[in-house]
């Protein structure tokens, strides 16, 4: 109650003040925005509203009609419903992209918060800090492809990893589920995947005061009460925003799972890249759409438990 | 009432690679007594705060309370409370949930720390704002909530870093009255940091006054006022002037300078340089003819009798019990 009384009596002064500066003010705000309203539209809003319209399109397999029908959406669910204790293959791809994205989720949160709390409160210098957090981009100093490709002779039949543990005498015979495996999509997902993670979780342990982990040790906090009730939900903001980043990349990719694992698991990514390939364009657009409302839904999800414009 | 929980320090030093910050310092606070650190910034007060919450290592000397040596224990077990100058009230929590954090650390279950929260909110008249957030109130009552959480762990001596630094003038003066208050209920240690003379004088059962790591002087405020042991003590005080006479330095309490408009009657003579209007009263800087400036305090009453306007030749005069011989230095 009083806070909205607070507010009416600090926006009345505003609105005059505006109200006398007019029409110049106005449109100089609108023509400061302007250059980011055309990047944004061009290439965000257009290729979105492309992909919505095409997604309703007609298509055979030598041509691509304008239309409004819904039978793109329809035959990505086709027979889910009626076979329903068997999975369809649009659930089953899914629940595949799910569960994948569950685990990179898990590996990179445990990994990621882990490095930033080690960043934030044990590494004391700037420049150390500077230093550390280069040595986590090196992932990024090279091409996705050949990062790829950097993997097959550490985890490959020879690779290095099994000759190791066949030197060693730990395994007789070489690991096959190290390489094209479900194993490692996850492994090489959270490598890549880890930093977005880290910088988000770093930020919000830096605003930590730290008065607030003395306050806690005084209290008589243990080290492990002080992170569970003090560090965690603070760093709550940054631990939201990185899984919102990992969530988002991992639910649309197709590189990484089709090359590590083999071209052998089914990705939501993977689905429409091969849509795409075969000119099925309005079927891989309905794909397209479909997961940008599951993404959607779990973003939203996440928002749900934390205010990010209250907390940024 | 009170339990004999002294805090005693013994050749406490704390240095930071080549840097000595406290410089073998001896204390004892007794038990019951509210003691204020006060200097400059730099002066080592604060590390000493630090060193006797443990929230700093001891780097030589040791610190007791209760006869007891704490150097090495944590935080929580010496018995000591700290309250921050920033507050460090967790932003996440609630009033009630912040004063009842350190029962949450202990195990006590959710309804009887929350109780017991509220009984301390009480003492620091806080519990209707129970269910606020700490950015949702104000500096003052940000500090009632610090207070009452560092309370909460029934420490026998409660820490306090500069605790009304950050406060308007008007509420300084009421908090002032209220540590003071709650002091005395609870009959147990305060160690106050405060760089204020004015602070250590209305509170400190014992003022110890610290210069470059050491402590220059420490007893009660009246003694430190009237008696300063060196110039700087006299300077940092406030309300002296500092003197050279026959090759000694003294202090001469400014309250004490009398003034007349013969220029001849006095032991110096002066000019009038400003006058400077306080209230209850007037406050006058003086230029002597040797060039020394000086301050002359007169009630308000007594000045308006016969006002001095800027530029008036006066004589400085003083009775010879007023002076008081200081050591040389710092």
């Amino acid at each position: 109650m009083t806070d909205t009384a607070t507010s009416g009596a600090r926006a009345t002064p505003a609105r005059a003040r505006s109200g006398r500066r007019s029409l110049g003010a106005t449109a100089e705000a609108f023509l400061l925005a302007l250059p980011m309203w055309v990047v944004f539209a061009a290439f965000f809003l257009l290729p979105l509203a492309v992909t919505v319209t095409v997604s309703f399109w007609e298509f055979t397999q030598y041509s691509i009609e304008p239309a409004f029908i819904f039978r793109n959406y329809t035959d990505l669910f086709d027979g889910c419903v009626e076979d329903l204790p068997y999975l369809c293959t649009t659930l089953k791809t899914y629940l595949s992209t799910l569960k994948f994205c569950a685990a990179v989720w898990l590996a990179t949160l445990v990994l990621g918060f882990t490095i930033a709390y080690f960043l934030a409160f044990h590494v004391r210098t700037l420049p150390v800090q500077v230093t550390f957090f280069l040595i986590c981009t090196i992932p990024f100093w090279t091409s996705i492809v050949i990062r790829m490709i950097a993997w097959i002779p550490l985890l490959g039949r020879n690779g290095l990893v099994n000759a190791a543990l066949q030197g060693a005498g730990i395994t007789e015979t070489p690991l096959e589920w190290l390489l094209y495996s479900d194993f490692a999509v996850i492994l090489a997902l959270t490598h890549l995947y880890t930093l977005f993670m880290v910088v988000p979780i770093f930020n919000s342990m830096m605003r930590i005061d730290r008065a607030l982990i003395e306050a806690a040790a005084d209290a008589g906090a243990s080290g492990w009460q002080t992170l569970t009730n003090v560090v965690i939900p603070l760093a709550r903001p940054g631990i939201l925003i990185g899984s919102i980043f990992v969530v988002t990349i991992v639910m649309g990719d197709f590189l990484t799972i089709g090359i590590m694992g083999g071209q052998q698991i089914a990705s939501v990514g993977k689905t429409i890249q091969t849509q795409i390939q075969y000119l099925q364009f309005p079927l891989a657009a309905a794909n397209a759409v479909l997961l940008l409302v599951a993404v959607m839904l779990a973003i939203s999800a996440l928002l749900r438990m934390v205010d990010i414009r209250r907390e940024l | 009432m009170t339990p004999e929980k002294d805090v005693e320090l013994v050749g406490v030093t704390k240095a930071y690679g080549q840097t000595v910050a406290v410089d073998a310092i001896d204390l004892r606070i007794r038990g019951g007594q509210y003691c204020c650190l006060l200097g400059p910034s730099g002066c080592g007060k604060s590390s000493t705060l630090r060193m006797i919450a443990g929230h700093e290592s001891v780097t030589g000397g040791d610190i007791l309370i209760a006869n007891r040596r704490i150097n090495d224990d944590p935080p929580a077990r010496r018995g000591t409370a700290m309250m921050f100058q920033s507050y460090a009230l967790f932003p996440h929590l609630d009033t009630r949930d912040n004063v009842a954090f350190s029962l949450k650390m202990q195990g006590v279950a959710k309804a009887e720390r929350r109780a017991r929260a509220m009984e301390m909110l009480d003492l620091v008249s806080m519990t209707a704002y129970a269910a606020r957030k700490p950015t949702e109130l104000s500096g003052g009552q940000q500090q009632r909530v610090a207070l009452a959480r560092a309370l909460m762990t029934r420490p026998s001596v409660l820490l306090l870093d500069e605790p009304l630094s950050a406060l308007d003038p008007f509420l300084r003066g009421r908090m002032r009255a209220e540590l003071r208050r709650i002091q005395r209920e609870l009959g147990i240690i305060f160690v106050h940091v405060t760089h204020s003379q004015e602070e250590a004088m209305a509170l400190a059962d014992l003022a110890v006054v610290m210069n470059d790591g050491r402590i220059v002087q420490e007893g009660p405020p009246r003694e430190l006022f009237n008696r300063p042991a060196t110039a700087f003590v006299a300077r940092f005080m406030g309300g002296h002037n500092i003197m050279e006479m026959d090759g000694r330095t003294v202090t001469l309490r400014s309250d004490a300078v009398r003034l007349s408009r013969d220029a001849e009657a006095g032991r110096r003579r002066a000019t009038v340089r400003d006058v400077e209007y306080q209230g209850a009263q007037v406050h006058l800087n003086l230029a002597t003819e040797a060039g020394e400036e000086m301050a002359a305090i007169l009630p308000e009453r007594t000045y308006f009798s016969d006002p001095f306007a800027p530029g008036d030749s006066v004589g400085v005069a003083w009775a010879p019990e007023d002076i008081h011989e200081v050591r040389a230095g710092a």
